[in-house]
């Protein structure tokens, strides 16, 4: 395989990556499940666009108008839809996301349904890389202040939350619009890589995969969500040669995982030097019994 | 006046279709509280038997009718039993499930179109002569009729057996709480696959329908997520609000392409879900909402 191939791949890890960072906030940290991202996606993706072709902005400011307006799309989506629970809150973004793309379909300004080309390529895998970092080093931070604790309190019982005295509903607000911001900049920097948008890009199919990697990756952990951007990105790809088959592989696959290991490849757990050497030394004394795990299994 | 009342025709058999379908998710909805996104590729399945039979086979329609509605029934209980039985085992979150049957349909799809059957769109064998009846300046497509009394006719004998039967009276109970059921001796495991089955054969049906009415193609199943929201329109779990709301769904549908522009047809029918979610997230119909708004 030539680099160019690899890189092809690497790039839209990469990109793939930042969406799910920002799901796994949402869904891993704070425990909302969302069908919608690929709506976030596509407004972030249209928004940079025009922004680089019909303002001529440079590529960065660009991304940061188009991770905005997804914010904006969230807050509005968010104010109306997030006092409804679980399983309807899903089933609203789904509709959302839809939606949103039905909308694209029919504005002539971007092309409509039959697409925007000529989107000036500015992704290459130096930038990826760079704000993929960035984005990873945000989240970490969040996660690890006062509001990434107050999130995850919700995400284990919203009412004890709400009694202590968090203000459940704007947790939920920032959660989702800094996910939504993040998806945002997936999709500009998914335009600006192929070089072409296209509303039958975001299809709920796409909603489903980035939450798919973030459960394979495990709830409640980043370095769950790299591996599982990096893993099931390329995965279909070295699958190629399979051609036909390779989704209905990628099908059972899933089945599978949700019956055999629901937590995730990581289970909650985070690659920390901290860990890795706990690891190390569980591995030493193998054999002795083992003590219950924290932060794993939250069945 | 004549047109308005074609449209209104062409939507309630649309619509008779969709209530098909939005009463399996419905079923499935008020047991377990989950999605089944799985739905679609049952019905795309029902719709695949019903054209082979009829093509390579050579069955008569009736034949090729109970082919399709059995061997989708029987696919949903096999799903039931492979990929939700285990998370049910486990209490596992409502959105395993999800995520469960969407493997599922991603799985079901592409079988359909890796295997020989190949991604073609197929048209059924015409059953029904294209001449339509004419009543009053309206004409009416023979196979419209036949779609809305044969759902009529499922939807009829379905709510027979859940009213009237003994497991129907286990499928109440468990609907309102499954695990009480349980613990009043509802064998509620076999009630699950009752309702997955029944799921399953209406999901034929439709399938064999709307293969008739369009083509057979592998994404048929994408198909299902009008009826879905079709019954969150008409409240989730709640039965004659699924058939309600998709019944009004059908009408709305059909006065969009008909009156609009059909580009908007899906948009409207996006926009009704957002609308309805905020508005009375329970739907028309809903049960109890404590756990969901």
């Amino acid at each position: 395989m030539d680099w160019f191939y690899i890189k092809g791949i690497l790039i839209l890890s990469g990109i793939n990556l930042m969406a799910v960072l920002g799901l796994s906030l949402l869904t891993g940290f704070t425990g909302l499940f969302s069908f919608g991202h690929a709506g976030f996606m596509a407004i972030g993706a249209y928004v940079t666009a025009m922004m680089t072709i019909k303002f001529h902005l440079p590529f960065i400011p660009s991304l940061l108008i188009g991770a905005m307006g997804a914010a904006l799309a969230s807050l509005f989506i968010g104010r109306l839809t997030l006092n409804l629970k679980g399983d309807y809150f899903c089933i609203a973004t789904l509709g959302f996301g839809e939606a949103i793309r039905l909308i694209l379909d029919n504005v002539q300004y971007f092309g409509g349904a039959r697409g925007w080309p000529g989107i000036p390529m500015y992704t290459n895998l130096t930038n990826v890389v760079i704000l993929d970092i960035i984005g990873i080093a945000i989240l970490v931070n969040l996660i690890r202040s006062r509001h990434g604790r107050n999130m995850k309190a919700i995400r284990e019982e919203e009412m004890a939350s709400q009694t202590i005295g968090i203000n459940v509903f704007r947790y939920k607000m920032i959660a989702l619009a800094i996910s939504a911001a993040f998806a945002g900049v997936a999709g500009g920097m998914l335009g600006h890589y192929l070089g072409f948008l296209q509303p039958k890009m975001f299809q709920l199919i796409k909603s489903t995969e980035l939450t798919i990697i973030v459960i394979f990756g495990g709830l409640g952990s980043i370095s769950g969500s790299v591996i599982g951007a990096l893993v099931l990105t390329s995965l279909p790809e070295l699958l190629r040669t399979f051609a036909k088959w390779r989704l209905v592989v990628y099908g059972v696959a899933v089945v599978f995982i949700m019956i055999t290991r629901p937590q995730g490849l990581m289970g909650g757990y985070e690659i920390t030097a901290g860990n890795i050497k706990k690891l190390i030394s569980r591995l030493a004394s193998f054999g002795r019994p083992r003590q219950q795990t924290i932060g794993g299994d939250k069945e | 006046m004549s047109a308005f009342f074609q449209q209104l025709i062409n939507g309630l058999s649309i619509g008779s279709v969709y209530a098909l379908m939005a009463v399996g998710y419905s079923l499935v909805y008020s047991i377990m509280n989950f999605s089944n996104f799985a739905h679609g590729g049952v019905i795309m399945i029902g719709a695949y038997i019903g054209f082979f039979s009829m093509t390579a086979f050579k069955l008569p329609f009736t034949a090729a009718f109970c082919f399709a509605a059995f061997g989708a029934g029987i696919l949903a209980v096999a799903i039931e039993r492979i990929a939700y039985s285990p998370l049910r085992k486990r209490n596992a979150p409502f959105l395993y499930f999800i995520i469960s049957a969407m493997g599922v349909s991603i799985f079901l799809e592409n079988i359909i179109i890796a295997s020989p059957i190949g991604p073609t769109f197929r048209t059924y064998p015409r059953v029904f002569s294209a001449a339509p009846f004419n009543i009053g300046g309206v004409n009416i497509g023979r196979l419209d009729v036949t779609m809305f009394l044969i759902s009529a006719i499922s939807l009829a004998v379905l709510v027979f057996i859940i009213e009237k039967t003994r497991t129907g009276m286990g499928i109440r109970a468990s609907a309102y709480s499954l695990r009480a059921s349980a613990l009043m001796g509802v064998n509620t495991d076999r009630i699950i696959l009752i309702v997955f089955g029944m799921g399953g054969f209406l999901a034929g049906i439709a399938g064999i329908l709307f293969g008739m009415k369009y083509t057979v193609y592998p994404q048929i199943g994408n198909i299902t997520i009008k009826s879905f929201i079709a019954a969150v329109f008409g409240g989730l779990g709640s039965l004659p609000g699924a058939v309600i709301g998709s019944v009004l769904l059908g009408i709305i549908e059909t006065f969009t392409s008909g009156y609009l522009s059909s580009q908007f047809r899906d948009l409207i029918a996006f926009v009704l879900l957002i609308f309805i979610l905020v508005v009375r997230p329970k739907g028309l119909m809903g049960k109890i909402t404590e756990d969901k708004a």
